[in-house]
């Protein structure tokens, strides 16, 4: 069916795509794994694997810490939100009321906020609630843009959920909890994964919020971390640590794509499609 | 849909409605909508980040000054020039993307992991990874470039206006693209198989087959996609921050607001540039709806 021209040409743009999408991040493994001046020479193959730019950047600053803490804040952000979401997805998803529909527009409006147009607002009420330089407030500030996203997707799916088994839960005498948390939520349970992912890796990567809120670095996130790295001088940045802190953040990131590829990939058309 | 809620249980499920979804909105308005309202009213003060407390209401002071302030009209400018530039870019580069992982061959599977990767990478280590490749001594662009002998000189990436704009759409394009073309795939997918096979049935060239049957099915798609990019890259901070590292001739509006906020520590004006932010990307969101909306419409008077 298909020309051999055709299938050249297939193949040797899928080839070159590759290429693209992967060589930086090969890049910077290989910056990594060179030590001293090895790494002012473009040898696109190591000559020694050096591993001291990993062990140097656990020993001369808090980057060990700093994964913790974005462990920690990602974690708190996604179980938030998702228990929130889920409860809001009901209402807005199985009930019919009148505002369902503004209230379902108003939360996507909050999806399109530009961050910094809330910074100032946001940094005062972080400080008044006492909650700066705390990886607490940094959470509650990514609410905002990870429980919109959340609400609509799950919104769909519960959408989708077949009528009778409510109807059946009512003539049981089931009360709304019920239906919500032990009927409908167990049938969720890939929308939830898919939304929690999306909801984690926003969460992790996020950087505005992370660089002003939190002062210290033992308080900082992995991208704030990466992004002040410096080395002895000002004109000097230490690319080898900046590269290896880079290969221990996205590693794990590489792993979950690679492991949840579909759901991901669901998830991100079912929020843009269906919106 | 108007009949009013009658019985009994219609009732108290409206009521349960209400319960459930009162923590979102609570949350939501807390640190959404009160948080906006406090920056638009800052916008109009002449607040200052040393001392919070005590202001003086100024009017539309602040966003004078700004309309006159060459720095932010090139703010504005680098940020439009930005999105209309790196947004086309993804959306040609996304399509042709989408259009071979549609095609059925050997190692597609492995394609589509390979774009999925740059999605999945930190902006910020990303563009720190681009940061180093770029190099103006040792970066291994100015080394290949030199080796192919497109250039004989290294180039200064980061440090000239134009060369760095360049960069940092490469780095946005390089971003942004995977999720470009998963959309556009989830799109092709969808599409009736019908058309396709019909138009294979007389034999008619793929290339015509792409400008008059897959293009204009695509179309609601592509819209989609583009607004969503539009509107993410209108507010980029991330790149800028790192890229460039906020000289005068390359900020985003955002990096402009930031700056203004914390390291000038004139909150009244970073707000009113956050505030003027807040209300383009509104203003675009508007007129993307209402283009959809007439088009719909005028689709349906056929």
């Amino acid at each position: 069916m298909v020309s051999k021209t055709q299938r050249f040409i297939l193949y040797f743009s899928s080839f070159f795509i590759m290429v693209i999408a992967l060589f930086p991040f090969y890049w910077a493994i290989v910056s990594s794994l060179k030590s001293g001046t090895d790494l002012f020479r473009t040898d696109f193959i190591p000559p020694t694997f050096a591993w001291n730019n990993y062990v140097e950047i656990f020993k001369e600053q808090p980057f060990g810490r700093n994964i913790l803490n974005s462990i920690c804040v990602a974690v708190g952000t996604v179980s938030t939100c998702l228990l929130l979401a889920v409860s809001a997805a009901y209402s807005l998803g199985r009930v019919r009321f009148r505002g369902r529909s503004l209230l379902l527009g108003s939360i996507l409006c909050v999806s399109m906020f530009p961050q910094v147009a809330v910074l100032s607002g946001m940094f005062e009420l972080i400080r008044s609630l006492g909650l700066y330089n705390n990886l607490f407030g940094l959470g509650l500030s990514y609410l905002i843009f990870t429980l919109p996203f959340t609400v609509w997707i799950l919104t769909t799916f519960m959408r989708q959920l077949p009528k009778e088994i409510e109807e059946a839960a009512i003539l049981d005498g089931a009360n709304t909890w019920t239906i919500c948390f032990r009927i409908f939520l167990p049938l969720l349970w890939p929308a939830l994964v898919t939304t929690g992912l999306l909801a984690f890796i926003a969460a992790w990567n996020e950087f505005l919020f992370a660089l002003t809120f939190t002062v210290e670095a033992q308080s900082r996130t992995v991208p704030v971390a990466i992004a002040l790295m410096t080395g002895a001088s000002e004109h000097e940045l230490p690319w080898g640590k900046i590269m290896a802190a880079s290969v221990v953040v996205t590693l794990p990131l590489i792993a979950l794509v690679l492991v949840f590829q579909r759901r991901i990939v669901s998830g991100l058309t079912a929020g843009a499609v269906k919106g | 849909m108007n009949r009013k809620p009658s019985s009994q249980l219609t009732r108290s499920r409206i009521y349960y409605a209400w319960l459930f979804v009162a923590p979102t909105l609570i949350v939501l308005s807390m640190i959404a909508g009160w948080p906006l309202l406090r920056t638009i009213w800052f916008s109009l003060t002449d607040i200052s980040l040393g001392n919070m407390q005590e202001y003086d209401f100024i009017g539309i002071d602040n966003f004078i000054f700004l309309m006159r302030d060459e720095s932010w009209w090139q703010a504005v400018w680098n940020t439009v020039c930005f999105a209309l530039i790196s947004v086309s870019l993804e959306t040609i580069f996304g399509l042709g993307i989408a259009l071979i992982l549609h095609a059925h061959f050997k190692g597609r599977a492995w394609v589509r992991t390979a774009v999925l990767i740059p999605w999945a990478i930190p902006t910020i280590v990303s563009a720190q990874m681009w940061r180093w490749m770029f190099n103006d001594v040792y970066g291994v662009i100015n080394f290949m470039l030199v080796k192919i002998g497109l250039i004989s000189q290294p180039l200064a990436w980061t440090a000239d206006p134009f060369l760095s704009m360049s960069a940092l759409i490469i780095v946005d394009v390089w971003k942004t693209t995977p999720f470009m073309a998963l959309l556009l795939l989830a799109g092709l997918q969808m599409l009736p198989q019908e058309c396709f096979e019909a138009a294979k049935v007389d034999g008619i060239h793929p290339i015509r087959v792409f400008w008059r049957v897959t293009l204009p099915l695509l179309k609601p798609s592509i819209t989609v996609a583009v607004i969503f990019r539009t509107l993410d890259a209108l507010r980029v901070f991330d790149i800028f921050y790192i890229l460039t590292s906020g000289s005068e001739d390359t900020m985003s509006m955002s990096v402009f607001a930031r700056q203004q906020l914390f390291e000038f520590q004139s909150v009244g004006l970073g707000s009113a540039a956050s505030t003027l932010l807040f209300f383009i990307i509104a203003l675009v969101s508007v007129i993307f709806l209402t283009l959809g909306r007439t088009r719909a419409d005028a689709r349906e008077d056929h």
